[in-house]
């Protein structure tokens, strides 16, 4: 029970955020990465304030045995930076660019019941279910 | 180059990041999982494990939930404009899907969490992204000059 409470307070957390933040905003985020225009500084405001909260945050959490309502804390483990990593990242900049949707803020974007951010999302889906199933390592 | 100057969005800016760095604090207190979107929503998919989908739609659900929250109190819908046609929308969010499962991540588990964990991986990975889409708006904006 508690521990479903966390997990829930913890995306309406995440949502609420992208939300304040204007991350649902494509053109606000299409903003930041236009750097020969009118640039909009944003989003280094977001990352920044993410950061600052889940650095010293995680690093007091490595020193903890274990987490509230699981067996263990699942951190990645991976270091290599194989292709995938940087080929991957590459497609996903790309059709961040031309879209100015993440995941998240697509995701959270879902609310407003736009058809073009449903289409989005649904396209995303497809290509990660394609990707798991002829793609994958 | 000229820059937008709106401290009003700065301060949301910041205030919504911190807000998105507590939920991830608070996932990995008290579950032990990365906050990362593409990690979560690729889990529920097919290909994922079975007893991990309880949390992940949860969270999901949570976060529907924290934007429809902001939408009603501020009685503005989150996402106004769009900036490209449907059919580039589906181009990229097919690309979006399979790049951040390829690439183990996207904004929030590589950029959120794996810079906050000072992951070399994550650092590698959100230069490139970064890199890539500005290069992308770029072209689309004062190459094709759409």
């Amino acid at each position: 029970m508690k521990s479903t409470l966390m997990v829930v307070l913890s995306g309406l957390l995440f949502g609420a955020g992208l939300a304040v933040a204007g991350m649902t905003e494509p053109t606000r985020v299409l903003g930041f990465l236009d750097l020969f225009g009118t640039w909009d500084p944003i989003l280094a405001f977001v990352m920044g304030g993410g950061v600052a909260v889940t650095m010293p945050g995680f690093a007091l959490l490595m020193r903890q045995p274990r987490p509230w309502h699981a067996l263990r804390f699942d951190w990645p483990t991976r270091r290599d930076i194989d292709p995938r990593l940087v080929g991957g990242s590459a497609l996903f900049g790309l059709g961040w660019g031309l879209a100015g949707f993440c995941p998240g803020p697509a995701i959270a974007g879902l609310v407003t019941g736009s058809m073009a951010v449903v289409a989005f999302v649904l396209a995303m889906l497809a290509g990660m279910m394609a990707h798991d199933r002829w793609l994958r390592a | 180059m000229d820059i937008l100057i709106d401290y009003p969005a700065w301060g949301r800016g910041l205030a919504g990041g911190v807000m998105i760095g507590v939920s991830a604090l608070l996932l990995m207190a008290s579950q032990g999982k990365i906050a990362g979107i593409s990690g979560v929503v690729g889990g529920l998919l097919p290909a994922g494990q079975a007893d991990q989908r309880g949390w992940r739609l949860r969270f999901l659900l949570g976060l529907l939930g924290g934007a429809l929250l902001v939408q009603w109190m501020t009685g503005q819908p989150v996402t106004t404009a769009i900036p490209a046609p449907l059919g580039l929308m589906v181009l990229a969010g097919l690309v979006v899907g399979v790049g951040t499962r390829m690439g183990s991540g996207c904004t929030s588990g590589h950029g959120v969490c794996g810079l906050g964990r000072r992951s070399p991986r994550s650092l590698v990975a959100v230069m490139v992204f970064m890199g890539v889409a500005v290069a992308t708006v770029f072209v689309m904006r004062h190459v094709v000059g759409a």
